[in-house]
This record gives structure tokens, sequence and C-alpha cells, in this order.
């Protein structure tokens, strides 16, 4: 075997990827190609046929319109929220924190350490119409008398924001904690307030992380279902949650394929609009 | 020296009220980072708090008073142990077949230079920038449309756990291989060693901490995925699916228990190693 490798150089790192490619191959590729094949069928479970129905993917835009509408709402929303609450905290622990980085850091990404779900049903207490947070918010007369957080868009995009916050707050500091501090300084002798030096220098230069953060946010956002169901209503259902249904509810697998399609060519062209907006050399560099 | 002081024009030194003004604005960054990381404890401990409730009712969303009930009878609820057996089962097995897989993937793309690197690479990327929707949607087409070979349960939510795995082990093990020090490997090989016995005995005892960590990584998104698992187990139920299912009609305050449990052991473990961190940054400072 090691005399094998030793004539066959060239072959070493093809052997190394085969049974790793291999898998993603099988179960991460050929799947896709399977839910395109799927997406064009017709029919009633449990007999569906090849058909070519086009018609499957216009239905899908035009039913769920309010769906995909909702999810990328929601999810812009939670990503906007994530990152004006994560870029004060993380600037603090990047700049500010000292010794104590690392344990901050631990905090970020605690929340983790918790399963999804349970997390999320958490917002289910704390958001609680007998809890202390709605108790308080009606005692100031924020809420009406009988006022309620919970089973609404705003619980829902608590709910994302709340779930996706590290995938924002992790690009982020590490983009903050690579700027050389000596360009802070520089920034400073040439007589820029802490304001301008802010703008000017530590802004562009988390430039990478804030576009990072921003998709690491957004793509899982827009597919969630998850808080849409524990925390919102039907008036609150995102696109996740059909195609969920459709694939284990209603067995209707070529909606449901279709449905999947048109979400991940969206995300692609939000993506796209995204990256050419900021540029792409923020992407990379 | 004294001419050069003169035609500089000096710098005001910061008045009373600017510097008054610069405390606040120090501080109050302070005790917004604090306030956040409240935000972010907040539900972790409310978790903790409600596995130790004693709800009146079905639900266990207000606090009724103190007891360790469910913590002793953590299973008493049916299928609860089962289902974390499972879990467990499926993320030790998934994690040890991603790590081996991901770890090649990772040497393979640092250490050669081959034709097709950058689609390797990016067949490597996709799965992390596709949503879980799609990546468990596809491949449940995939098992619906193949019965005959594959049967939805045990078996394909490991299949699914390995293929969402392998790119974050990958990812993980190759940040660190692109600092290892290739010296050490050529200097077995010039001592007569054949390569893969310089692999054995210098390279993988020096990626070891690198492959520990992505399996650790590997194992928490295992055990935490609930979307491409659902699509996906048929009738087998994992943790995450059994809360699920829970949460349509009731969570029992065990379901708080389990996660406390996990949320222990994950910081323990996360502690220990920013611990051994800091002691080993500390034996190398000292060592220059």
């Amino acid at each position: 075997m090691g005399s094998f490798f030793h004539r066959h150089p060239r072959l070493t790192p093809y052997l190394l990827l085969a049974p790793g490619v291999f898998w993603l191959g099988l179960f991460f590729l050929i799947p896709l190609a399977f839910l395109a094949y799927q997406s064009l069928q017709s029919g009633i479970y449990p007999t569906f046929e090849f058909t070519w129905e086009f018609s499957n993917f216009t239905d899908a835009i035009s039913d769920y319109r309010e769906q995909f509408f909702r999810s990328f709402l929601y999810a812009g929303l939670a990503t906007v929220a994530c990152l004006v609450l994560a870029y004060p905290l993380v600037y603090w622990i990047a700049f500010r924190a000292g010794p104590w980085r690392n344990l901050f850091l631990l905090f970020i990404i605690a929340p983790f350490f918790v399963t999804y779900l349970v997390r999320t049903l958490a917002w289910l207490n704390i958001l609680s119409s007998e809890g202390p947070v709605v108790g308080f918010l009606r005692g100031i007369h924020v809420l009406d008398e009988d006022g309620q957080l919970l089973y609404s868009a705003f619980a829902v995009v608590s709910g994302i924001t709340y779930n996706f916050f590290p995938f924002m707050a992790l690009p982020l500091y590490v983009s903050l904690e690579q700027i050389d501090s000596r360009l802070l300084e520089a920034a400073k002798d040439l007589y820029a307030s802490p304001r301008e030096a802010f703008m000017r220098v530590t802004l562009p230069l988390s430039g990478p992380g804030i576009v990072a953060g921003t998709l690491l946010t957004f793509i899982p956002a827009a597919g969630d279902f998850i808080n849409a169901e524990l925390l919102g209503t039907p008036k609150q259902t995102m696109i996740g949650n059909v195609i969920q249904a459709k694939f284990l509810e209603s067995l209707d697998y070529p909606t449901a394929a279709a449905l999947s399609f048109v979400l991940m060519g969206m995300i692609l062209v939000a993506l796209l609009v995204y990256v050419r907006a900021v540029g792409s050399e923020k992407l990379t560099g | 020296m004294s001419i050069a002081t003169e035609t500089i024009v000096p710098r005001s030194r910061p008045g009373v009220a600017a510097r008054a003004w610069a405390f606040v604005k120090r501080h109050a960054l302070t005790a917004y980072a604090l306030l956040a990381v409240g935000y972010l404890m907040l539900p972790i401990a409310v978790v903790i708090l409600f596995s130790f409730n004693a709800p009146k009712g079905r639900f266990n969303y207000v606090w009724q008073g103190f007891t360790l009930d469910y913590w002793v009878n953590w299973d008493s609820v049916l299928g609860l142990r089962e289902a974390v057996i499972t879990s467990i089962e499926v993320g030790l097995l998934a994690t040890v077949v991603a790590t081996a897989l991901g770890t090649f993937i990772a040497l393979a793309i640092v250490r050669h230079h081959f034709v097709g690197r950058s689609a390797t690479n990016l067949l490597v990327f996709l799965p992390m920038a596709t949503p879980e929707i799609v990546l468990g949607a596809s491949l449940l087409t995939l098992f619906l449309n193949t019965t005959a070979v594959f049967q939805l349960g045990f078996w394909t939510i490991f299949i699914a756990h390995v293929m969402f795995i392998v790119s974050f082990i990958v990812v993980t093990v190759k940040a660190r291989l692109i600092g290892f020090d290739r010296h050490l490997e050529e200097a077995a090989m010039d001592l007569g060693a054949d390569p893969l016995t310089t692999f054995r005995k210098i390279t993988l005892p020096l990626i070891a901490p690198a492959m520990l960590a992505a399996a650790l990584l590997g194992f928490a998104l295992s055990i935490d995925d609930f979307v491409i698992t659902y699509l996906n187990a048929g009738g087998t139920q994992t943790f995450p699916v059994f809360v699920w299912g829970a949460a349509r009609v009731s969570v029992p305050p065990q379901v708080n228990v389990v996660a406390s449990a996990i949320f222990l052991v994950a910081i323990a473990l996360a502690l220990a190693n920013v611990f051994w961190q800091y002691r080993s940054a500390k034996r190398t400072q000292g060592a220059t």
C-alpha cells in the first residue's frame, strides 16, 4: 500500500477525495436532480408521473406569493436586527474585553448548545401573556390591557433573530478582531475624531464580516419554519412551513419540490443582487 | 526644537465635558455588551429554570414551584429515552464517518494541487449555502423514489447527517492544516519512513486536535438538527423530533431536563477547551 502511494503520487489526492466526494455526490448532488425530476411530475399520491409539468412552478409562485414575500420580509428584518444588536457587542468584545474575549465569545455561541427547538420554546415562556415581560409592557401601557406579544409577526421575527444571532456575530467578530490597531492610531494622529475613525476605518474594514454575517443569517432564516410554527399563527406562515407540510402532511411531492426550487432560486437571486450592490471584493477579501 | 513646537498646532486637550462624554460613551458600550449577553443567556436560563418547575396543568409556561422530580424521572415520558438514545447513536456514528471523510478531503485540498480542486471546494461549500429545508427535501425525494434501496428510518437519518456535517468538518480541519509545518513530514521521509508510516506517526498526531474539534462540532450539529432529520426520519424519533411532536400537545418538563443536560455537558467541554487554550498559550509564552 505504501509503495503504491510512492509509485502513483498523483493519485493520492483523488484517493483521499473519493469517499467524501462520493457521499456528497450521491446524497447532495443527485438528490437535487431528483428534486428537479419530482418538481416536474403530476398526479396524486401515490402515483406521480413525469410530464414536464412546468405549471407546478407557476402555480407554486402564484399560490404562495404571500408566504414567499413573508419569508423574505421576516428573514430580512431578522438579519437587520441581528446586525444592529450584534455589532456593538462584538465591537466591545474585540476592542475592550481584553483577557475576557474568549469567555464572551463562549457567551455568544452558548445558545447553540441548547437544542434549537427547546430554545425557541423558551421564548414561549418569556413572551407568554402571563409572563413578566408582557406584564411590564402592559404596566407602562406599551401594550393594551389584553395585548400580547406571542403569536405575532413580532414573536416570529424575534425568534429568528435570537436563533441566528451567532451566525451574524461570529463573522463580524473575526473581521473586527483582524483590524490592525495601528490603522486606528494613524487615523487619530491625522486628527480624525473617534467618530470619523470609526466611520472611515473600522466600519469599512469590518465590511467582509458584515457581508458574511448577513449571508449566513439570511439564507437559513428564509428557509426556517420552526419559529413561525411555534411562535406564530397561520397568519405568519413562511414558505418553509408550506414545503414541510406538502411533503409530510398533504403528500403533494411535486408542488413541494417545485416550491423548494423556487426558494433556492430566489435566495440565489437575492444573493447576486446583494453581492452586486456591496461589491464582490468584500465577499472574498 | 522650540521652533518646531511652535509651528505645529498643539492638539487641544480634551475638556471636562468631552472627557465626561467619553466616559459615558465608554461605559455605555460596556453596559450594552452586558445587556446583550443577558439577552443571549435569558432563554438558556429559562430552559434550565423550567426543568425544576412543578407545573400544575399540562403547560410548563408559568413558574409554580421547585421540584427535582423531573430530573430524577427524566425518562418517564413515553418515547423520550428511545429518542435520546437514537440521537446519541446517530450523532456518534455520523460524526465518526463524517470526520474521516472530511479530514481526507481537507488533506487533499490543502496538501495537493490537482485538477478539480476548485470544483471540490465548491462542492464542499454548496451544502453550507443551501437552506436546510432544501437539503432535507431533495434527499427525501431521492429516498422516496428509491424505496427499494432506502427505507426512511435510522439509516436515512445517518446518511443525511453525514452529508450535512462533512462540509463543516472540512472547513474546521482545513483551517488548522494551513498553519502546519511540513518540514516534520519531510524529515520523517528523509529518515526512511514511507508515506503511510509518516501519516500515522507524524501527520495524524499533529492534526488530531483539529479533528477532535471538528468532531465535537459535528456531533453538536447532529444532535441539534431538526429540519433535515424530520423530513427524512420516517417514524424514527430523535430528541428534536420528539420535542416537535410534544410541542403540538404540551411539552413535559423532562424535555427541559434533557436539553439542560446537553447544554451543561457542551458548556463544560467548551470551558475545558478555553482553559486548555489559555494554558497552552501560557506555556508557549514561557518557552520563548
